[in-house]
Formats: C-alpha cells, structure tokens, sequence
C-alpha cells in the first residue's frame, strides 16, 4: 500500500465526468417517462357533474 | 503413524483462528441482529470453512473453486441475482413523479469521491471497486469490483453488505446533522400518478435502451435487473416473478455468500488495507447519504413548492430500507408527515444511478 495525495487530484476528473455522465442519463431518463406517459397514459376523468 | 489426526492441528495458524472468530461474529450478525442473514449467514459459514488447514473445499478442483470460476468470475451470480432484484422493484413512483430520479443521480456523489479518496491508497482499479462500496448495492459492488480485478473482493463485499443492513443506524445522524428541524417537517403531498400498463411494460426495455447506449458497460447489470421488471410487470409471468422474488433470489444469494467466502482466506483478508476498505467504504455511505440531501437542499433554493432534503438521501440504492428510514424520521418529526412514497420512489432511483454509476466506472477503467 502506498500513499500518494496527488492521485486524489489527479482522479478528480472522473468524479466530475462520472457524476455528470449519470445525471445527462438520468435526464434522458426522465424524458423518456414524460414521453412514454405522454403516449401511453391516459388523462384522469374529471368526474361528470351529473346535477344540472 | 497417527500424525494424520493432528497434522491440521500443526498447520493451524492464529490467523486462521482470527477468520474462524470473524465468521463466527458474521453468523451472529445474521442469526440475532438479522443482519443481511441470507448473505452473511453463509459468509461466515464459509469463512469458518476456508480457513481449516489442508480443506479439500478450496483447493483448484473443490467446490468452493468450482463455484467461484462458475458463478463469481464471470458475475454469473451477482447478475442472476439481478433477475430477482428487478422483479422486486415497483417503478411505480418513479414513473408517477420522474423528477424524484435526479436524487437518486445526486447520491451516487460518494462513489466517485471515496473512489478519489481510495485512490490516494490503492491502484486506481481497486480505488474504483471500493467506491463501488457505496452503490449500496451488492451485486453491483460484486460485479464491478471482478471486471477491475480487485484483490480485495472478500473485503468490498463485507464492507458493502455489512453498511447495507446498517443503513438504519448510518443515515439518520448524517441527515439530522445537515437539516434542520424546520426542513424535516416539510411536507410533500403525494399524488400518485396514472400509470398505464403499456409505460409499465416499456420503462425496463426503455431504460435498458438508454443506459446500454451511453454506458455499455452497464448492460449486463442494468439489463438483467431490467428483465427481471419486465417479468414482473408484463402480467402473464406471475409465476416467474414470483419465483424470480423469492426462490430464485433467496438460492443466488446463498451461493454467492458461500462463493465469496472463497475470498475470506486469512491470509489474504487479514491484512491493513481491510480495515481501511472498511473506513473508505463507510467513507462512500456517509457522502451519498450527504450528496442527495445537500441536492434536495440546493434545489430548494430554486423551488416554489419546498422539497423535504430528507428524501435525497434515499437516493443510495439499499432498497427499499433507506426509504423507510427516511420516512421513519420524517413520522418522528411529525406524526402527520408521510414520506414513504416520495422516498421510495427516490430509492428505486438509486437503484437505477448505482448500476449506471457502476457502468460508468467501469467504462473509464477497463
């Protein structure tokens, strides 16, 4: 075992990339949902006010 | 003449007895405090088995060898597991309210900064597995830390299923520390949504399509946990999910815990850098629980309709205990204040995050 403190500079910019790289995945994520709900899932009926 | 009865006597190292002693503690974590005990259960009896002198069990062409190469080095087990584990989750509250995902990215913080930390100590291959640690998430510690060829498995996997059973006892002070009491009793008005069965069904083909498309890598571990959704949310595989659930989940695990004892030879488990695994890997828990609700609290800053920060840190993917703990804090505060449905959702998230975190990783190492 060796220590060397630079390396936690130096592994930095896979910290930035991974946390960057899973919320861009995660956005595209959502999106597909809110696409899927758009295409698939149908509005709540209001329910008819049957009392005129 | 009857050397052959004492001979194990002879060979029989304090290391040895040290591992007989961990496996012994690892039974009763399972047995009294109900610790992960599918797991640890057959951990510690496995532990206890591969540090008897001269056991045929270890040896190239033993059981515990066999099943290693078969079911661990090449993550059989750990994506088998997956099946089942998929075939748990309801989506349902993800899919009701999307936006609950963006928590499950933001706990995923303390993988990539232990991994940082752990790099200081290790090779950047084993940094990278023990960050893993805290995905909360076995299979996907398992997984990960095999494709980087870490020396260390035996420890990431006591250290990410032992901080896993422990989440009820390591989240709640790192939340209570970065809250305040007027944030904990926020409320958040669950409407659930209408999902239909078509979104149901596409959400694990979709979600497959997307993550395997931006991090390939993740396609074993996503697509299998995937499947295992699809099983159970197609509606004419009753049977198989139910038996992906429970049969096939509880019989993956019991290999894979025996399996992984092949690991807990003393002498390649008693040395320093396990109890450093185990601090970093406590490390990993400690700053994804912070990483989601420091989230929660910066989004906050934007937000009309305030977010209660309490549910960022369900984002860690140890399902669904890490919801209940953060629904069950959330009651203390204010019997009038459930979080449970929020929380999951941000829960399966997690999940989802800690198997593309894991993808991740795994595309900048390998």
């Amino acid at each position: 075992m060796q220590f060397n403190a630079m390396a936690f500079v130096d592994n930095l910019k896979y910290m930035g990339a991974g946390m960057l790289g899973i919320f861009i995945v995660m956005g595209v994520i959502i999106a597909a949902i809110y696409g899927l709900s758009a295409l698939f899932n149908k509005p709540t009926k209001k329910k008819k006010d049957t009392e005129k | 003449m009857f050397d052959f009865l004492y001979n194990s006597f002879l060979a029989l190292t304090w290391q040895q007895v040290v591992m007989w002693v961990i496996g012994g503690v690892l039974i009763y974590l399972a047995i009294k405090k109900e610790m992960e005990p599918t797991l640890l259960l057959p951990l510690g009896f496995g532990t206890i088995l591969v540090n008897i002198p001269f056991a045929d069990a270890v040896t190239e062409t033993g059981p515990l060898a066999t099943l290693f190469n078969a079911g661990i080095a090449n993550e059989l087990f750990p994506l088998i597991l997956f099946i089942g584990i998929g075939a748990m989750i309801d989506f349902g509250p993800v899919l009701s309210n999307p936006k609950l995902m963006l928590f499950g990215a933001a706990a995923q913080f303390g993988i990539f900064f232990t991994m940082c930390l752990a790099s200081m100590f290790f090779p950047i291959n084993d940094a990278a597995a023990i960050g893993i640690i805290g995905a909360a998430d076995g299979p996907t510690a398992i997984a990960v830390a095999i494709k980087l060829g870490s020396k260390y498995l035996g420890a990431i996997m006591v250290a990410a299923y032992s901080y896993m059973a422990l989440v009820p006892i390591i989240q709640p002070p790192v939340i209570k520390l970065l809250t305040t009491k007027k944030e904990r009793l926020i409320r958040m008005p669950y409407r659930p949504g209408n999902v239909s069965k078509a979104t149901r069904i596409l959400f694990p083909i979709v979600i497959t399509l997307v993550t395997g498309l931006f991090a390939p890598s993740a396609v074993s571990l996503v697509g299998f946990l995937m499947f295992g959704n699809l099983i159970r949310e197609c509606g004419v595989l009753n049977s198989l999910s139910e038996t992906a659930q429970k049969v096939l989940a509880n019989l993956v695990t019991i290999f894979l815990g025996l399996t992984i004892a092949f690991q807990m030879e003393a002498t390649k488990f008693l040395v320093p850098e396990t109890l450093l695994i185990l601090g970093l890997g406590l490390f990993a828990f400690v700053f994804d629980t912070a990483g989601g609700v420091l989230f929660a609290k910066l989004l906050n800053l934007f937000l009309k309709e305030k977010i209660n920060p309490m549910i960022g840190a369900a984002g860690i993917s140890a399902f669904p205990m890490s919801g209940r703990v953060v629904h069950k804090i959330g009651l203390e505060e204010d019997p009038q204040n459930f979080l449970l449905m929020q929380s999951i959702g941000v829960n399966v998230s997690g999940q989802i995050a800690s198997v593309i975190a894991g993808g991740l990783i795994l595309t900048f190492f390998m």
